[in-house]
Formats: structure tokens, sequence, C-alpha cells
């Protein structure tokens, strides 16, 4: 051993401990996961795995009473594009999807609007909205469901002003309105609020410069409310699609899918298939269908944001 | 790393799926073990000879733990009871419809029970029948109850009519003479007929009125649909001109609780006699009427079977044989008209039916059990009812044009029934 190898080690040393394995980089990063790692799991856990499990269920035949568990490939997939009822099933879902976002978003965007104004009793009609949002979601729809009978509540007012008023439920139009409505009035105080808030963050000033500019109320609206509320509208929109395609204890309690399959949506399809006529294969593979919708339509809504959402393009 | 990452997920996802899926037997736990049975009456009647059966049973069998008797809303019954067994908890033994008694006789679910219950022999064949198959029994016959029709004597004198035991004596007890009846009460603001379960969606039920016309649901051997026969159609437009013409019938959507003294009639089984118990107005109980073909029954029925599944399944065989043994037997027909021949008589049954008359048994229920057909039950029945509901459906507005709907029922089954 020479004197140089002795002063390369010790050379050695000394680099070995100016750098620590414990880099300040190194523990930034174990405690950034560490902070994360609860919600990871609860994601792993809660979400991945149970969607890799439908994934890999759809993939198979599964008799619960006989307990057999067999892989078929693509056969549920295959079973899927020949099914008759799909036609009906889809366009359900689209019609009680557009409907129940046009009609919420609309509705929810005029009360905030009216609610938004400095009047006498407006904290009264914002509560009142808003109150059903808390009511159990059962429970409202029992409640409905007599009120829309024949003899019921709603026909009964109609009477007063000589109206006849139609079974509600029992029409193959009227029990998807019905629905809609039943989930409109729930759900509508939510969005009300989010639009309440972003219409109070808009500036006074910017309609008062309006305003001198010339601008009458509707121009107002459309130039300076809309662009400036446009994330909100965003974010209500995406959470009402996403809601809407997933409604189900409604129509369980309201039609059961029907009259025919007038109501009968995806969500409450897959329902039959997977758990009244133990179809688990294919309850698995309509959800896997159900899933690639809602992230279209949310990806689609997310990509277009940039052509109408201010502070985005 | 994300080769990494993709393995551990796929490795996980495998561990969970053959923990779910695979559904092996769990070891026998030590100490006591409890026994669980699915039901779906919640009428505490019902249920305080329930647990009464169990105290006795447990007193001789120390190794058996608690009891117990869990009752699951009727109208899910089944979807459940088949959540229960797909999420791996399935019950010990379970109360069985006879609309899916194909379906778990068929697919193996539960144990063969013949050499466990007993006297097995004493079993009247027209109840076993459903819940047979390579001559091994897979479910007891508990209950076999012919369908009667309630009638709320005060609702039916106050309109002036005549009672159905005048009619019966008179010899018109029949679907005419009945729907006078219920067309007379409905006009003076309450309700005339209703059909237990029925409300315009559980239509096997109806199978209590088409059976007078001897319309079937579906052919013999299970291969071919009935409902657009000439028999169907006749029943059918009778129906329809009762609910929509005569108003003999609430109309769809419209709630109507015979028990609550709400309707002149209610079509349904004798254990629901339970339930009028504390009633406060005057009731009857008579077979159905007579239909164009003459007079006819219908019968419900409901079977208790030990699943396989169960990691009890032996202890739940052994307390099953003791629930239905003779003796208790004997005490549950106060509710559940028994299968055995032994205790088929009037007389037996009149001890423990203190709420019937003895003629109400002989006419109703032993006539019944001997010349009854079983509700429509077929494999995959659950399919084959939600898509007959959603055709039927057209069948409920007041200008339904019958033949055509129930043509379009069939052709909306027949390639199900797999002929």
């Amino acid at each position: 051993m020479t004197a140089t190898d002795i002063g390369d080690r010790v050379a050695g040393r000394a680099a070995a401990r100016r750098r620590p394995f414990w880099t300040i980089p190194r523990r930034d990063a174990l405690v950034g996961y560490l902070l994360v790692s609860p919600q990871l799991a609860g994601s792993v856990l809660f979400v991945l795995l149970p969607f890799g499990l439908v994934v890999w269920y759809s993939l198979q035949e599964w008799n619960v009473l006989a307990g057999t568990f067999e892989f078929v490939g693509g056969r549920n997939y295959e079973k899927l594009l020949a099914d008759p009822n799909m036609g009906a099933v889809l366009t359900s879902t689209a019609l009680f999807s557009a409907g129940l976002v046009v009609l919420n978003l609309a509705l929810a965007l005029t009360l905030a609007i009216l609610l938004n104004q400095k009047l006498a009793g407006t904290t009264f009609f914002r509560t009142l909205f808003f109150s059903p949002v808390l009511v159990s979601l059962v429970a409202w729809t029992i409640v409905w469901q007599f009120l829309l009978q024949g003899e019921g509540g709603v026909n009964g007012l109609l009477a007063v002003a000589g109206v006849d008023g139609p079974n509600w439920l029992r029409g193959e139009g009227t029990a998807l309105l019905s629905v809609v409505v039943v989930q409109v009035i729930k759900n509508v105080g939510l969005n009300m609020v989010l639009f309440l808030a972003a219409l109070q963050g808009v500036p006074r000033q910017l309609y008062e410069a309006a305003h001198l500019d010339g601008a009458g109320a509707w121009t107002r609206f459309r130039r300076v409310t809309v662009p400036l509320i446009s994330p909100t509208i965003l974010l209500t929109s995406i959470i009402t699609v996403v809601g809407s395609l997933q409604v189900f204890a409604q129509i369980a309690v309201l039609t059961q899918g029907g009259p025919g399959m007038s109501t009968t949506v995806l969500v409450y399809y897959l329902y039959q298939q997977a758990f009244q006529f133990r179809h688990f294969g294919y309850g698995a593979t309509l959800s896997v269908l159900l899933f690639l919708i809602v992230a279209v339509l949310t990806l689609v809504q997310w990509r277009m944001r940039r052509k109408w959402v201010f502070h985005e393009s | 790393m994300k080769t990494k990452l993709a393995a551990l997920t796929l490795s996980a996802l495998l561990t969970v799926t053959a923990c779910g899926g695979g559904g092996g037997d769990a070891p026998a736990a030590q100490g006591p073990q409890p026994l669980r049975m699915t039901i779906w009456t919640s009428n505490e009647a019902h249920l305080k000879l329930f647990k009464e059966i169990a105290d006795d049973y447990r007193k001789t069998r120390p190794e058996t733990g608690e009891i117990t008797f869990d009752p699951l809303p009727f109208e899910n019954y089944t979807t459940t009871l088949t959540t229960q067994i797909a999420g791996g908890n399935p019950p010990d033994l379970a109360w069985i419809l006879e609309n899916s008694a194909p379906d778990f006789v068929g697919s193996g679910a539960l144990v063969p029970l013949k050499s466990k219950i007993q006297n097995p022999g004493e079993l009247v064949p027209a109840a076993t029948k459903l819940w047979e198959k390579d001559g091994e029994l897979f479910a007891y016959p508990f209950s076999t109850s012919p369908f009667g029709v309630f009638v709320n004597t005060d609702l039916v004198k106050a309109a002036g009519q005549k009672t159905p035991q005048e009619l019966i004596k008179a010899g018109q007890w029949d679907w005419e003479h009945a729907n006078e009846i219920n067309k007379a009460v409905a006009a003076k603001g309450k309700h005339g007929l209703t059909i237990w379960d029925f409300d315009y969606k559980g239509w096997d039920n109806l199978a209590t009125i088409w059976r007078g016309w001897g319309a079937t649901a579906y052919s013999e051997d299970g291969t071919t649909c009935r409902f657009n026969s000439p028999e169907m159609v006749e029943a059918m437009t009778f129906l329809h001109t009762m609910i929509f013409k005569d108003k003999a019938m609430p109309a769809p959507g419209t709630v109507a609780d015979f028990f609550a003294g709400d309707a002149a009639m209610v079509v349904a089984q004798i254990s629901r006699a339970a339930m009028l118990e504390d009633g406060e107005f005057g009731w009857d109980l008579v077979p159905l009427p007579a239909g164009p073909k003459g007079e006819y029954a219908v019968i419900g029925q409901a079977g208790i079977g030990v699943l396989k599944k169960s990691p009890n399944a032996e202890a739940a065989a052994d307390f099953l044989a003791f629930f239905t043994d003779e003796a208790n037997s004997a005490k549950l027909a106060a509710y559940f008209p028994p299968a055995r021949d032994s205790l088929l008589t009037a007389e037996t049954m009149a001890k423990t039916s203190p709420l019937l008359k003895p003629e109400q048994l002989q006419e109703v229920v032993i006539d019944g059990i001997e010349t009854g057909v079983v509700k429509p039950s077929h494999t995959g029945q659950a399919e084959l009812a939600q898509t007959v509901r959603a055709s039927l459906d057209a069948l409920w507005v007041a200008d339904a044009d019958v033949k055509t709907v129930l043509d379009g029922v069939c052709a909306k089954i027949q390639p199900m029934l797999g002929a």
C-alpha cells in the first residue's frame, strides 16, 4: 500500500461524506411521497383495483349459483354489439342526460342570476332552493312517487287550474321527463350555489364600463358575465354530465326502467343484467362501456375548454 | 419502473380475484356455529314462531350458536340473495321463491336433502315437483300456499252487493259476478279488486286470473310462448276491461291497500291472513272465482334450501330437518300450508290457524293444493319476467290493443325460450 493509495482512499471517504445518500432532493421526494401515499393507496385500492377487476370480470362468465368462473375472452363484448336492447338503452341514456344537463344548468344559472340581486328575501330563497340537496335521495324520490301518481298531488294542482294531468310515471315520454325533473329539482341547488359564487366574483366595474359603452342587459350578460363565469360553467357541466350518467336510485324507485324500456338508462340496465339476471360478466362489460362513455365525454369537454373558457385560451 | 408497477398491480389484482372469485370452503371454526336463514317475511307473528322453533332446537344442540332469520324485502329478494352469494357472504339457509326455483335447483347451488329430512315419502308430489332434479330433493317445500280472495265484507255490503259467500252458495261465484261487486264498491269511492304484489309489474301474479280462462305463460315444456294464445287474449281482454272500462281495479300508478281497508278484495296467499289479525273491518277468505273454464286454483310456493357455499352446510341441513319435522310443520301450518300429507286435513290445520274457519281451510287451502297449478317459472325467469314486464307495459293504457301487445310479448321472449 503506497502513500498515494492511502491518500486516494482518504479523499474517497471525504467525497462519500460530501455526498450522503439522503440528499436534500431525495429527502424532499420522500416527504412528498409520504404525504401523497394515503391518497395514492386510496386511489389504487378503491379506484384502480376495482376498475382492473371490472375489466377482468368482463372477460369471464361468472355463474354465481353454480359457483363457476370461466374465462370467455371477448364473448361478452360480442354480446354487447349484438344486444337488441342496446339501441333503446343508449337512446334513453342520451335523452335522459341531455335533458338533465340542459335543464339543470339553465335553471341553476337563471336562479343564481335572480338570487344575485340585492333584494329582500334572497337568503330565504337561496336556502329554499338549496335545501333539497341535503334531503335523503331515496326519501325525496319516494315522496315524488306519490306526488306523480295518476291521482297524486301534481295532478291535483293541475286540476285546480283546470288541466287534466297525465299518469306521469306510466307514459313513455312523461316517465322520462318526470325522472329528469325530479332529479333536477333535487340537485339544481348545488349548481346554483356554484354559479352564485362565480357571479359574485365578477368585478362590478366591468358592468359599469360596459354600461357606459352603451351595452344593454343582454349584451352585458353575454359579453361580461358568461366569459367570466365560464370556468364555473365548465366545472358544473362536467359534474352534471358525469352525474347524469350515474343516476340509478331515482329510476329504481320511480319506474324500474319502464314503461317499456323508456327509462332503462345504461346504469340501470347494467344493474339488471348483473344483479337481477345474474349475468355478472356482461354487467361488467356494460360498466366498461359506461366508463368509456364518461371518459370520452369528459375528455371532449376538457379539450373544448380552450375554445370558450376564459383564461384557458 | 413502469413494468414493475404494472406487474405489482397485476399480481394484486390476481390475488384479489382469487380470493373473490374462487370461493373455496372456509375451514370450520371452533365453538358454537351460528346459522343464518334469509327470509322475505318481516311479519312479527311469523318471526316469533321461527324463533321459538330455533330456541327449541338449540336446547338439545349446544354446538349450534345463534340462529338468525334475516328478512330481505320481497321485491328484491332473489337479487339481494344472489348478491350476498356473489359477495362471498351466503346465508346458510335461504327461502327460495317458486320463480327462481329452476335456477337454484338446476345450478347445483343447493345441498341434496332427501336423506336429511324427516319422512320425505309423505311430502305431496305436487309440492315437491318444482324442487326435484334427478330424483333428489334440493329444497324443502315449506309453503305451498294457494291463492284465495280476501274480501272486505263491510265494503261489499255498504255497496249493496251480495257477499262472495252468498254467491258461492248460489253457485254464482265467478269473475263476472266478482267484477260486478268490485265495480259497485269502486263507484262508491273506494277501490275494487287488487292483486297482491302485482302493481302492474309483477305480472306472474296475474296467473291467478288467467288460469280461469285456461291460459298459461309458457307451454308445458317451457319452449313456446303462450302469451298470444286465444285463451290468454280473452283473459287479458277481460282484465283490461275491468281496469279501464269498469274501473273495478285501481288504475296503474294508484296505491290501494286492502289490508288498510282501501279495497273490496285482494287476491293473495293465505299467509297474508296474519295481516288481518288486528283488522278493523269484517273480512272473509274465499276461493278464486270460477272462470269460463270452470273452477281452478293457483298456488305460490316457497322452498327452504341449504347453500352448498355455507361453511356450516351440515349443521344447516340438520336444523332444516328439525324445522320441518312433523311437529314443527304442524306449527308452521298456521301461516304456511304444509306439504306433509298427514297434516293436510282441515281438522289439523284448524288447530293452528285460528284466523281461518275450517271451511275456508278446506275450500281454499286443501282443495287448492290438490288441484292448483304453480305460478309461472322458467330457467332464467328473472330476465324473462323483466322482458315480459317491459312489453306488457303497453297493455296498461286505456286504448291498448290487447292482441297486438300480447303478440309483441311473444316476439320478444320466444327467442329467449330457446326453442
